[in-house]
């Protein structure tokens, strides 16, 4: 279908554009900015005023729950909840069941994204077979059918050699490793951030260290090795100051913040809130305005849901035998938008690391509205409110701390690969 | 701060300012534990008559939903439970329900279905009576005998109480908490209860290992060092340590451990002349406490025990008898 959009706010963060034009898609990509392209019949005209036309959302993290765990969730109703938000591409990490480290998951994966889903799914393939740590997964092969970078997501590595070696395998297959920097020993059993809240309520604590120390480690292996490493869901202050150290010595690496963690804090735990239980925890005020400061100064390359969508059950139990995770398809968007209106951020800013921020990361041509790309558009609009609650959710999970909230800007309208979902007010 | 209506004042004391349930020390007020004292004080004699009965919750019935095994606590609610004339039924969560894969949640149901009143709640989980509190019914109380490491807010009334017994006014009170104060549940309700009853200073003393990260906030000296440690000091409380703990590599040996913060005959000799012994018990003699010291002349550990039946007569009659019972104060 031809479709102009016409009267919005465009802003491109890839292309550093942020001013009115018309945007003119066919054949499921973006043709042209502005003029028409010559011949263009458009079908459909989309009048987007008072709208912000962006490129649709990439979120680098979020569990679908499918294969293994369709009783949390499938890829049908978190890809529509996705889109409903405005997140066109999704990257899934690989500790589903079964794992993704073989090509028939992938294939699998691929398959019901086709045949039910609505976003894109792009999934990061295993490090290891069966995410045990011991031997190699077909990293290559993988690749081959679609993995996008490979992760031991939160299973540890404790055999530092097979890290090294998995490393340096993924560097042969030109894979980005994505890390979930934890160690698995300092972290045992805690569920809540080590410090003054967790002492209060008696809940054994993660002390930051398990997430610097295991950093340092891998941020010295991703050195040594040459691989493209990318840090998942970094936490604390301490974190982004090794970060930056790397950076500063040449090395290739990248991360992200969980959403979460840019709103939240200890001390929203008080009372034992099971929806606040996410890994890695949720740490002081001070982490949480210094990830707000390292996203706004590029130390963070991207901010993702970190979605973990989960039945009620999942957190109906006292705060230590609850699930960790949270889930953040349907806020993405909105609390961007809140970071904005506290003034933590610009809005190009902090639409660039929802979009060609992660894109980069992931390694895929996609977070930007250039002519000739992908169409996948997200239409917002800034300037309305809307109110978390179970009714306007569309995540089968609906384990957020935010409910209730009150949130700025909701999504009018999505392209995927050209295809339009509207979303009336 | 807190959006979400998870503040623990929020849940134990109505807007009238009552109690309706017991989960923590945390956030009440000074009225509160000294209207909880003072009709502890009023069911002493009640304990010491050969009738030991007074009927404020006739009629009522009082669940001990014990989900890690205890002794001494339960015992002691069962017996408060029973001198108020309620019906108590003693429920060993442990060895039924949740071994078959039924959820807390509907174990809980199950014996509301059954009419309780109130339930008596020990859990490992810290923050379980919190939950369990938010999910029963309006009419249904729930006391809190100790969830995990955060609180066991009966233990800690019945220590001040043992305490204002001895020596009324607080304000003037060093108080040292001694040994595992990380895993200790007791200490963490006990450093609020000495808060709230304006105690000139609390002190804990331990090893690093066994000491919370930022403890100091809750209100407490931090001291590493038992002999200097006790200095000034008025009432000693010993924390019981549990064996586990040399597994876990916070503690070399028990031997070592008794050498550094065992409390003897010698060590208590550096405390204020007539300093107070306290425990919680179960003591492990020759690991924190000398036997000639837990049984000596300035040991409370029985007396503690003793106060325990009134202190939890006073907690429940408060919540769940009748009206007139608050004016007793």
């Amino acid at each position: 279908m031809n479709l102009h959009i016409r009267n919005a706010r465009i802003i491109d963060p890839h292309g550093k554009r942020d001013e009115q034009g018309s945007i003119f898609t066919s054949g499921g990509q973006i043709v042209a900015l502005d003029t028409p392209p010559a011949g263009f019949v458009s079908e459909r005209e989309l009048d987007a005023s008072g709208l912000i036309a962006c490129p649709g959302l990439v979120d680098v993290c979020a569990r679908l729950r499918e294969p293994g765990n369709e009783h949390k969730a499938t890829i049908a109703s978190e890809t529509r909840a996705a889109a409903r938000g405005g997140i066109t591409t999704l990257c899934c990490p690989p500790d589903t069941d079964p794992v993704i480290d073989e090509p028939a998951t992938v294939e699998l994966i691929h398959r019901r994204v086709e045949d039910t889903g609505l976003s894109a799914v792009v999934p990061l393939g295993a490090l290891t077979q069966g995410l045990r740590g011991e031997m190699l997964a077909e990293m290559g092969t993988l690749k081959d059918a679609g993995c996008v970078g490979v992760s031991n997501a939160w299973q540890a590595v404790s055999d530092t050699r097979v890290m090294r070696r998995a490393f340096e395998y993924a560097a042969t297959h030109d894979l980005t490793v994505f890390i979930q920097a934890h160690d698995a020993w300092l972290a045992k059993s805690g569920c809540a951030n080590e410090g003054p809240v967790a002492t209060r309520l008696g809940l054994p604590g993660v002390p930051v260290a398990a997430e610097t120390v295991a950093l340092a480690q891998m941020l010295e292996l991703a050195a040594t090795t040459g691989v493209r490493a990318h840090f998942s869901q970094l936490s604390a202050a301490r974190s982004l100051e090794l970060m930056q150290a790397a950076r500063a010595s040449g090395s290739n690496v990248t991360a992200d913040v969980s959403m979460s963690h840019l709103h939240l804090s200890e001390n929203d735990l008080l009372g034992f809130n099971s929806l606040c239980h996410v890994r890695p925890p949720l740490r002081s005020e001070r982490d949480r305005d210094a990830l707000r400061a390292a996203l706004r100064d590029g130390v963070l390359n991207a901010v993702c849901s970190d979605h973990q969508p989960h039945e009620p059950d999942a957190k109906l139990a006292p705060f230590p035998s609850t699930e960790p995770g949270i889930s953040g398809l349907d806020t993405l968007l909105s609390l961007a938008l809140k970071l904005v209106e506290e003034g933590a951020i610009t809005l190009p800013r902090v639409l660039e690391s929802l979009t060609s921020g992660p894109a980069q990361v992931l390694g895929i041509e996609r977070g930007s509205l250039s002519v000739g790309s992908r169409a996948d558009i997200c239409l917002f609009d800034a300037n309305v409110e809307w109110e978390v609650s179970e009714a306007s959710l569309l995540s089968a999970g609906q384990n957020t701390p935010f409910m209730g909230w009150s949130l700025p800007g909701r999504v009018r309208a999505v392209l995927i690969a050209g295809q339009l979902h509207e979303f009336p007010a | 701060m807190n959006r979400n209506g998870y503040e623990p004042t929020d849940l134990q004391v109505d807007a009238q300012g009552h109690l309706r349930h017991l989960l923590t020390i945390e956030g009440l007020s000074r009225e509160h534990v000294v209207r909880i004292l003072d009709v502890a004080e009023s069911f002493v004699g009640v304990n010491d008559k050969s009738i030991k009965k007074v009927p404020l919750l006739r009629g009522k019935t009082v669940v001990n939903l014990f989900f890690e095994p205890s002794t001494r606590t339960r015992t002691t609610f069962e017996l408060a439970a029973k001198r108020l004339s309620a019906d108590v039924l003693n429920v060993n969560i442990s060895a039924s329900a949740t071994t078959k894969g039924e959820s807390l949640l509907d174990t809980l149901r199950n014996l509301q279905a059954m009419q309780c009143d109130m339930f008596i709640v020990r859990h490992s989980d810290s923050g379980a009576p919190h939950f369990i509190a938010r999910h029963v019914e309006p009419n249904v109380a729930v006391v809190n005998a100790g969830d995990g490491w955060h609180a066991h807010p009966t233990q800690a009334l019945l220590d001040v109480f043992t305490i204002r017994r001895h020596c009324q006014d607080f304000t003037r009170l060093r108080v040292a908490i001694v040994g595992d104060v990380q895993h200790s549940r007791v200490a963490r309700s006990q450093i609020h209860a000495l808060n709230v009853m304006g105690a000139a200073e609390v002190r804990v003393i331990a090893p690093r290992t066994l000491l919370p990260e930022s403890i100091e906030r809750m209100g407490v000296n931090v001291c590493k060092d038992l002999d200097g440690g006790l200095k000034d000091v008025d009432v000693i409380i010993m924390l019981r340590l549990q064996r586990e703990r040399m597994l876990g590599a916070l503690l070399p040996s028990e031997a070592e451990y008794f050498t550094t913060f065992g409390l003897t005959a010698e060590r208590l000799a550096k405390a204020k002349p007539g300093a107070l012994v306290m425990h919680p018990g179960p003591t492990n003699r020759g690991v924190e406490i000398e036997s000639s010291v837990a049984d000596g002349p300035r040991s409370l550990i029985l007396e503690q025990v003793t106060n325990g039946i009134a202190v939890r007569m006073a907690v429940m009659s408060l919540i769940a008898g009748p009206a007139p019972r608050d004016e007793t104060a």
